[in-house]
């Protein structure tokens, strides 16, 4: 179908572009950028008059529960919640259950999502077999099935001679690993920061150097081995500091950070939280604004939503023995918004971090609208409000900790290739 | 943020933590404990408060001692007590614990003595009690992982109030092992909020939570240094699984430097009053001469933890 978006204001942080600029979209791609094509005759018009027209969001972490986790959350289900969050774009973590690792299984998931012609999906694969550590995954064979890298998810690695060479092996293909900077054997019992709130609290306590040695060690390997890392999901300002370092000694190092770790803090757990029960723990507020700065310099990467839908059973229990995780793609621009205007960043620098950014990370040309490019575009309304509920959030997951907030902007339509898939009701 | 504890009118309407309790209610719970005191001494040693209501103690961690004081204060009171050993019923068939709360407010609960393993696990009931909207019942914490256990902090204090009078001139010393130790947090967040200007605890490294200092508390690793002078010393029991492993080397070892033993405790003042929740383990944290001593004051402390157990109740009971 061809469209035209008419009146919006135009962003693509790929390109630099902030202007008011109309959009026309055929056969699934973008034809025209400010002016029509020759011929041109829309079958659709969206007028996106004082909206923002942007790339389809690229979320790093989405987990969709399939396979394995089908109670928890379904692609049907979480897929919409992609589309009413603008997000067109996932990266799957490989904890599904069994756990991505198999051709197959990645071949499986990548049909079930194209088939139901929403968000695209880049399959991250496991590291290992089962992700247990030991045995190398068929990476080759895995990355011609659609992944797009490989990770641990929140397995870390026990034997570091095994990680050492699952980052040779992936090296000699030019894979990039993605890793959640976790040691295996310390603070692994622990629930929450080993800080203040946890010692009030009487938590189990997970130091910040459970984070700093995995990192040691990381880029380290990734030293020896030339392998392409990207850190997920950095939580404190000690491991930032090491990526920094890292990145500025020329290794070929990406990271993120999750929208609850650059909003929120241990004081947010209050008392027994258990929406605040996450992976890797809310630290301390020191860290938060660490992570909220290192956003917006550029020495993290990207911003994702670590989407976890969990069933209210998981959470319904004592903070420690609650599930970690927290649903989020619906959240995803929203908090975005917010950082970026409590940094006063241009909408156009805001988007960058979850858009054009995390694409590169993947390796994908998605986040981007230059002439010819995939038709995934979001468009919504800055002014706007979102209000997190219950009841509004599509996800099948209703386990996040800003569950009553009012958050800035609001999707008004999501476009995947071409195909409008949400339309704001 | 709402404090679950305190119901619209700033009363308590659960008890779960001595932390974040202001002074005026700890001292009402100290004052109200006083006359129950001699209800023990009585012939009939029953008072009507509680008649028809119906307190569980829902225990989902076995306990003996715990479960026999609240009992006793319970039926002093002339409530029902009915005893729910949890760990060995439903939840191992797979039942919920906010299901096993609904099904007891289902047989008219009035109160739950809640002791559980997890930390925060009586806040979730309360909590949930609050969104379920029975606001006339009330939760008791009896003890939560390593979070608190507010009966055990209030009778220390009743029992340091009765040797001491005043709390604003003391120096007090808590021992051993903190980590793992609600005791101990009950009992740093009601000295602080007594009023009690040094507050020190004492144990080697690894049984000392980070950043406890934030709690209000000079911490020591030296016990004569940490000794020095103080009124109260509070030993903390040290649980047989600590002994041996990454946290210590053995019982003995933890015995010869952290031990109260007669020459550490010499460093304290003459008057210094010895006091330990039980159960003791002699030879381990505490030399029988100092236990069976002078200046412990342990048993008394059970005597005193019915009484102010009875003052939480009645108190919960009429708010």
């Amino acid at each position: 179908m061809k469209i035209h978006i008419a009146n919006g204001r135009l962003i693509d942080p790929a390109h630099d572009i902030d202007q008011q600029r109309d959009l026309f979209i055929a056969s699934g791609k973008v034809v025209g950028i400010g002016s029509a094509p020759d011929g041109f005759v829309a079958a659709r018009s969206i007028d996106a008059s004082g909206k923002i027209v942007c790339p389809g969001l690229v979320d790093l972490a989405a987990r969709l529960r399939e396979p394995g986790f089908e109670y928890l959350a379904t692609l049907e289900s979480e897929m919409e919640a992609a589309m009413a969050g603008g997000v067109t774009s996932l990266a799957i973590p490989p904890d599904t259950d069994p756990p991505l690792d198999e051709p197959g299984l990645v071949e499986m998931l990548c049909y079930r999502a194209k088939k139901l012609n929403r968000a695209h999906v880049y399959p991250v694969g496991a590291l290992t077999e089962r992700l247990e550590g030991k045995r190398l995954s068929e990476m080759s064979e895995l990355m011609d099935a659609g992944c797009v890298a490989f990770s641990q998810a929140n397995t870390p690695i026990v034997d570091t001679q095994v990680l050492f060479c699952a980052l040779q092996y992936a090296a000699t293909f030019g894979y990039r690993v993605w890793l959640q900077p976790i040691a295996p054997r310390f603070g692994h019992e622990g629930v929450a920061h080993d800080g203040e709130v946890a010692t009030r609290l009487g938590l189990p306590g997970i130091p910040t150097a459970a984070e700093t040695i995995a990192l040691f060690t990381y880029i380290e390997l990734a030293r020896l081995t030339g392998a392409k890392l990207h850190i997920t999901r950095l939580s404190s300002a000690e491991g930032l500091a090491l990526v920094r370092a890292a990145k500025a000694e020329g290794l070929d190092i990406t990271c993120d950070v999750s929208i609850n770790h650059l909003h929120l803090s241990e004081m947010d757990i209050g008392y027994f939280n258990a929406h605040c029960r996450l992976n890797p723990p809310l630290r301390s507020l020191r860290d938060r604004d660490a992570l909220q700065a290192a956003l917006a310099n550029g020495d993290i990467d990207a911003l994702c939503s670590n989407h976890s839908p969990i069933d209210d059973d998981a959470k319904q229990v004592p903070f420690s023995e609650a599930e970690p995780g927290a649903t989020g793609i619906e959240l995803l621009l929203p908090l975005a918004l917010k950082w970026g205007q409590g940094h006063k960043l241009s909408l156009l620098e805001t988007l960058r971090r979850v858009t054009i950014n995390p694409a590169r990370i993947i390796g994908s040309k998605a986040g981007q609208l230059s002439l010819g490019a995939r038709a995934d575009i979001c468009i919504f309304d800055a002014e706007g409000e979102t209000t997190v509920t219950r009841e509004r959030l599509r996800s099948q997951g209703k386990n996040t900790p800003f569950l009553g907030h009012n958050l800035p902007g609001k999707v008004c339509y999501t476009v995947v290739e071409g195909k409008v898939m949400y339309a704001e009701p | 943020m709402h404090n679950p504890q305190l119901n619209a009118h700033g009363e308590l309407q659960h008890l779960l933590s001595l932390d974040g309790l202001p002074r005026e209610i700890l001292t009402a719970i100290l004052d109200t404990a006083e006359p129950f005191t001699e209800v023990a001494e009585r012939e009939i040693k029953k008072l009507p408060i509680l008649r028809g209501k119906s307190i569980f103690n829902l225990f989902f961690e076995n306990s003996t001692r715990t479960r026999t004081t609240f009992e006793i204060a319970a039926k002093r009171l002339s409530a029902d007590v009915i005893n729910l050993n949890v760990a060995t019923s439903s939840t191992n068939k797979g039942e919920t614990l906010l299901d096993t709360v609904d099904n007891l407010c289902a047989m008219q609960a009035d109160m739950f003595v809640v002791r559980h393993a997890s930390s925060g696990a009586p806040y979730l009931i309360a909590e949930h009690l609050h969104t379920t909207r029975r606001h006339d019942i009330h939760v008791i914490n009896a003890g939560d992982g390593r979070h608190a256990h507010p009966t055990q902090g209030l009778l220390d204090m009743y029992t340091i109030r009765h040797y001491k009078q005043d709390f604003t001139g003391l120096v007090i010393a808590i021992v051993g092992d903190v980590l793992h130790s609600r005791v101990a947090r009950s009992q740093i967040a009601a000295l602080t909020t007594l009023g009690v200007p040094e507050v020190r605890v004492i144990g080697p490294k690894t049984l000392m939570p980070t950043d406890l200092e934030k709690l209000g508390v000079r911490v020591f690793h030296d016990m004569r240094e940490g000794l020095r002078d103080v009124d109260v010393v509070m030993m903390l029991r040290l649980q047989n699984e600590r002994m041996n492993g990454p946290l210590l080397p053995s019982g003995q070892e933890f015995f010869k430097v952290w031990g109260l033993t007669p020459e550490k405790l010499a460093v304290a003042r003459p008057d210094a009053i010895v006091m330990h929740p039980g159960p003791m383990n002699r030879g381990v944290e505490i030399d029988s001469a100092v236990a069976d001593g002078g200046q412990a004051v342990i048993l008394p402390q059970v005597t005193f933890g019915i009484a102010v157990r009875m003052a939480v109740m009645s108190m919960l009971g009429s708010n």
